[in-house]
């Protein structure tokens, strides 16, 4: 057993010690990342944890593996579908699904009940994700002064910059999550080319709507920031605009398409962006 | 009537503050709204509200502040000095302010978040479903001095003044903390440690969330390369150096930092309230005892309505009386005999 999974066990154990009324799932560790070949053929089942006096989170691994992520989709659009009574809120990470109940109007143990028969009669193994609800198209300039940093992450990639640039063109990205700043949307899987680590030295203002890349992953920025993700490319595209409803346009699940657009395009966008969406367009798909 | 309040003087961190944006985690957006809730909800006590409604919040430093039209006011939370035309006004108390009226707020003597409340609430337009600024979402802004707040209306400018007392929640203590998600990462010894350390209030923190300073190793999880995962107000964070960070209502969404455990937010009050330097512990908690202490706002609002009292003023704590009355404009005839 990995060390992960035994101190997980070593804390299910301590939690239960307290008394914990929340009957948790045995942790499997076909929910880690280093996966022993002999447990793979192990049902994906959520670890159903408190968190707060009002919520719960339901855990399918630890580390962001393909498969975690596919099972946390189907695991939260499942719960979005049929929230147990008195749910608040339901949100997503990369790892686990996030649920927020009125005390007033339930309790917990109904609550972990219904959730875990959601998780029971939902395919949580399946190997594709949900298909998307939604499809965006949202045009980005990509390296050059707009990506300063698109030749190196090319070269961490093992990739020319134009194979690296008909990857991130052709690749068919899902928001896996919002979240860390309000609006900001976690995008990938990118090939497993792409699964170079962020840089151990932040570069100290990535501004608002730069592409940046790291981890398999691609993100637009929503507010300058300093970052350890590879600063690829820019867009216009607002993540957040709290005047508008839903002030996120983007929401977990959907589908993004990038599209490439020149510097003048997005001088032009910067100027004028008619829609607020930085050129953005969104299909409708089911 | 509506009518308006005016900032004259402002600290650098007076914000328009309610209960915040429940609801938005998908979006990325934490609750936010005042990082002291209990106070918001004394002001309703106080002043006789069915709900809390949206305040000025006031970090360390206060305000001087007019209306234009009769109100009642409620001052809670960090204790600041308080002066109505120069004469001390009681904190955790109602004040009508009249129109010739200045309430100067100076610095907090003790806490560190002051509110005022004006009976009809500021009536700024709802970005998002409230009212209150989220300045790491670039939500609202802080306030300057010539700033000039719509109020709603006062339901009951007569009504008599009033005084709360409060259980002390300025100077830290122990923190009631239930198992979060990650608690089972820390090992039993590591967490035995965690909850035997005596933490002070470190110098850092604001209303994203406060670093606790203590004596001995890093307290770590022994985990590394931990996915970002949800965050919440009341979770324990430890950083990378191992050091703990409570986080409070303007928190991100996403951390991902380990969590050894979720302080009760009816103990986050007095997280929020601590000054650099204020001692804390924390207590374990399992589920079941936590989730039995949960209360809706209602009876929190409720219980509190029960410990407001008419404000009783003493001759002698009155240094001018002729005065007073006279800048006061409004002599009721019973002030020195309630």
């Amino acid at each position: 057993m990995n060390r992960g999974a035994l101190l997980m066990r070593e804390g299910y154990r301590a939690l239960r010690g307290h008394g914990t009324p929340v009957a948790t799932d045995r942790v499997s560790p076909h929910l880690f990342a280093q996966k022993r070949p002999d447990m793979m053929t192990d049902t994906i089942r959520p670890e159903i944890l408190p968190h707060g006096q009002d919520g719960l989170s339901l855990r399918l691994g630890l580390t962001p593996a393909e498969q975690t992520i596919g099972a946390v989709m189907a695991l939260r659009e499942a719960l979005e579908q049929t929230p147990p009574d008195g749910t608040e809120e339901i949100a997503g990470s990369l790892t686990s699904v996030y649920l927020r109940f009125d005390p007033a109007r339930t309790t917990r143990d109904a609550v972990v009940a219904s959730a875990r028969a959601v998780a029971d009669r939902t395919d949580l193994d399946a190997a594709a994700l949900p298909a998307p609800h939604r499809r965006w198209t949202i045009p980005v300039v990509i390296g050059g002064a707009h990506g300063p940093q698109f030749g190196e992450m090319a070269g961490a990639a093992g990739l020319s910059e134009a194979a690296a640039r008909e990857a991130l063109l052709t690749a068919k990205l899902r928001v896996l999550a919002i979240g860390f700043a309000p609006g900001l949307p976690y995008m990938g899987l990118l090939p497993p080319e792409w699964d170079v680590p962020r840089l151990r030295d932040l570069t100290p203002n990535v501004p608002r709507g730069a592409l940046v890349a790291a981890v398999r992953q691609v993100i637009l920025f929503t507010n300058a920031t300093p970052t350890g993700w590879r600063h690829v490319g820019m867009s216009a595209f607002p993540g957040f605009r709290p005047d508008r409803d839903p002030a996120s346009p983007l929401r977990a699940g959907d589908e993004v398409r990038l599209a490439a657009m020149t510097p003048a395009d997005l001088e032009a966008l910067e100027r004028d962006d008619p829609d607020g969406l930085g050129g953005a367009r969104c299909e409708t798909l089911r | 009537m509506t009518g308006t309040l005016t900032l004259h003087r402002a600290g650098p961190g007076v914000t328009v503050q309610d209960l915040g944006r429940p609801g938005m985690t998908a979006q990325g957006l934490s609750q936010g709204g005042a990082a002291d809730r209990l106070a918001l909800h004394e002001a309703a006590a106080l002043l006789g509200l069915r709900t809390p409604v949206p305040a000025l919040e006031m970090a360390m430093t206060g305000a001087e502040v007019s209306v234009d039209t009769p109100t009642r006011v409620a001052l809670t939370g960090a204790r600041m000095q308080a002066m109505l035309n120069g004469q001390p006004v009681a904190w955790n108390a109602t004040h009508l302010l009249h129109p010739w009226d200045r309430l100067t707020i100076g610095a907090a003597r003790a806490g560190i978040y002051g509110y005022l409340t004006p009976a009809g609430g500021i009536a700024t337009a709802a970005v998002m479903g409230g009212h209150g600024a989220h300045l790491t979402a670039g939500i609202g802004t802080a306030l300057g001095p010539e700033t000039v707040l719509p109020l709603g209306r006062d339901p009951d400018p007569a009504a008599r003044q009033t005084v709360i007392r409060t259980d002390d929640r300025l100077s830290g203590g122990t923190l009631r903390m239930m198992p979060g998600p990650q608690t089972g990462l820390f090992d039993d010894a590591t967490r035995a440690r965690f909850h035997a350390t005596h933490f002070t209030r470190s110098r850092t923190g604001n209303r994203q969330g406060v670093r606790l300073d203590f004596d001995g190793d890093p307290f770590s999880s022994g985990t590394d390369s931990l996915a970002s995962d949800i965050i919440r107000a009341g979770d324990v964070q430890m950083t990378g150096e191992g050091v703990p960070y409570i986080l409070l209502s303007e928190c991100q969404t996403m951390g991902g930092y380990p969590r050894i455990g979720t302080v009760l937010p009816q103990d986050l009050p007095r997280v929020a309230q601590a000054a650099p330097g204020t001692e804390f512990a924390f207590r374990e908690m399992t589920v079941a005892e936590a989730d039995a202490l949960w209360q809706p706002d209602q009876d929190v609002l409720k219980s509190l309505k029960a410990k407001v009292q008419p404000l009783r003023r003493d001759p002698h704590d009155i240094p001018d009386l002729l005065s007073y009355q006279l800048i006061g404009g409004v002599i009721r005839g019973d002030e020195t005999e309630d």
